[in-house]
């Protein structure tokens, strides 16, 4: 089902004092698609994130999650439901070792996450589960490091290990390659590639190249308005698309 | 648990069973108590990052509970100490209901503020006996036949109630509500996008931190036989603040080293009456400045061992 819309969002507008900051955005989302967002600096790209991951409230618009509003509820809340984010800062627990960072994650999934009285052994069940997703991104030789000691690129490959142990039913990243160096870009680029075969992703993204590479749609954000939308071809065909980047440095 | 808190566990259990040969045993009595106070506390700021700067209201309450309940009631004293833990729990769920919505300095100024709430209440209630205390609180005996009048009968109570404390503390860091506290404390953000209510948590982990600084209020005032408002007066939270900063914050036994350097400080150096306090504030600038682990994590760390 090709035109199966798994996130929508109708008039969504977030208003700042004096200041609009998302104005009438109306998205949707195809299941199974990896969606972008961009935009030139101060179009609203990370507000609209932060509206659709629900950290942020908005002034007005509606917000659809397989076809159900979820427009009031708590970020943890659609946590649960499947809609997981990350950030853009790289979202680790920094002084937890990278399996206790992922094993985090999974516990929320096996619940009795309140028994104060229990041994901590009673997590170890989830070692074998928590290596395997740890392996996957490469990191496999630093399970026991603490997430603040990686670099910046493994920081990152470990939030989307941590990420994809909830099998999130969708994934909303937030630059996942902002500040890396390009042999970073490229395995974050194939991790995102792997993780999508599943799953919907909607991420924001500067880097234009992993855009191309990667998103199957792409909407353009421009003073907090959606500008254009389309396949990669259509939006960088789209003269309006090319004005608002002019200067910015990209193509 | 690893083997250097085993070790750790080792000493600390044989320090205050021998001590009592050769230092008095009411002070030892009241370093455990103060022990379990700053265990509790370094439960929330340690390990959940909760800093809360009213903790005196649980200690005071429990003190008021216990002593009221085995005084004009005439409680044995076990259900004295449940009855003071009981009331200092019930305080904590409440104050924490309304604490928790807020962090970092807001949480500390409203549990401040509920906690000064808390001592003009017992400044001015009749059952407190104001600036007096309730005196004279009958120690009683223990299930109907240990008689804690006899000091040595006290203190292997107070030992077990401490031993009991610290373990149950050690076991709810490192159990499944513990590593989520420990990630809400690195990173809430992310907390919340895995899917977590961090506010039930703090709340849970701020409501058991009250109710084992209940535990010992309750026991502090069947040792000195006195609940008095020394206990819930503002200054008593930040001596708490101190001795888990002094003992190493978010350490196991921390709190408990921090306990008993300050209390054996007020001890030993009492001749110098008010002095005490500076020589506190310079110990604590010390500390902050010279070794922010406390002494506990500074050694800690320089063993490369979890203490």
């Amino acid at each position: 089902m090709p035109d199966d819309v798994i996130l929508e969002t109708k008039g969504l507008t977030k208003e700042f004092k004096g200041f609009v900051a998302v104005q009438n955005v109306s998205l949707s989302v195809r299941r199974g698609s990896i969606h972008a967002l961009i935009g030139p600096n101060g179009a609203g790209k990370t507000t609209c994130f932060n509206l659709l991951s629900h950290f942020l409230e908005p002034t007005r618009g509606q917000i659809l999650y397989n076809g159900r509003e979820i427009t009031g509820l708590s970020p943890a809340g659609i946590a649960r439901m499947g809609l997981v984010r990350s950030f853009q800062i790289s979202a680790v627990f920094p002084h937890l070792t990278v399996l206790d960072n992922v094993r985090i994650a999974l516990q929320r999934k096996r619940g009795g996450s309140f028994d104060f009285w229990r041994a901590g052994g009673v997590l170890d069940e989830l070692n074998a589960k928590a290596r395997e997703l740890i392996e996957s991104v490469g990191l496999a030789e630093l399970e026991s490091a603490a997430a603040v000691e990686l670099p910046y690129g493994r920081k990152r490959a470990l939030e989307i290990a941590t990420t994809l142990a909830l099998d999130p039913e969708m994934m909303l990243l937030d630059e996942p390659t902002a500040g890396m160096a390009q042999q970073d870009v490229e395995r974050i680029s194939a991790l995102i590639k792997k993780a999508a075969v599943s799953r919907t992703v909607l991420m924001v993204e500067h880097n234009l190249s992993v855009v191309e590479h990667l998103s199957d749609r792409i909407t353009v954000l421009q003073r907090g308005e959606i500008l254009a939308e389309g396949d990669y071809k259509t939006v960088s065909a789209n003269p309006e698309v090319i004005q608002a980047y002019l200067g910015a440095g990209h193509g | 648990m690893p083997r250097s808190q085993k070790i750790a566990l080792g000493v600390m259990a044989a320090f205050f069973l021998l001590a009592p040969l050769v230092v008095y045993p009411v002070f030892l009595m009241k370093a455990m108590c103060f022990a379990l106070f700053a265990c509790a506390f370094n439960l929330l700021i340690g390990f959940g990052g909760l800093l809360s700067f009213g903790h005196a209201m649980f200690l005071g309450t429990a003190g008021y509970g216990a002593a009221h309940a085995a005084k004009v009631w005439g409680f044995p004293p076990e259900f004295a100490i449940l009855f003071g833990t009981a009331a200092a729990a019930l305080l904590g769920l409440v104050t924490g209901l309304l604490a928790i919505r807020r962090q970092g300095i807001y949480f500390a100024m409203i549990t401040l503020a509920l906690a000064q709430m808390m001592y003009f209440f017992y400044l001015q209630a009749a059952f407190t006996h104001g600036e007096d205390g309730i005196q004279a609180v009958p120690r009683g005996m223990l299930f109907g036949f240990i008689d804690l009048a006899n000091v040595w009968a006290m203190y292997s109570t107070v030992f077990a109630i401490f031993m009991a404390g610290f373990l149950l503390i050690y076991r709810v860091i490192h159990s499944p509500f513990g590593q989520v506290l420990k990630a809400i404390r690195e990173n809430e953000q992310r907390a919340i996008s895995l899917g977590y209510d961090v506010d039930r948590y703090k709340l849970l982990a701020y409501l058991l931190s009250a109710t084992l600084a209940g535990v010992a209020g309750a026991t502090k005032t069947l040792v000195f036989q006195l609940a008095s408002l020394t206990d819930a007066h503002w200054s008593m939270s930040g001596e708490v603040v101190l001795m888990t900063l002094l003992g190493g914050l978010g350490t196991v036994f921390g709190p408990v080293a921090g306990a008993l350097i300050i209390i054996s400080l007020e001890n030993y150096l009492a001749q110098l009456g008010a002095w005490v306090t500076i020589v506190q504030g310079v110990i604590f600038v010390i500390c902050v400045l010279t070794f922010r682990r406390g002494v506990i994590g500074e050694i800690g760390n320089w063993l490369r061992k979890p203490l």
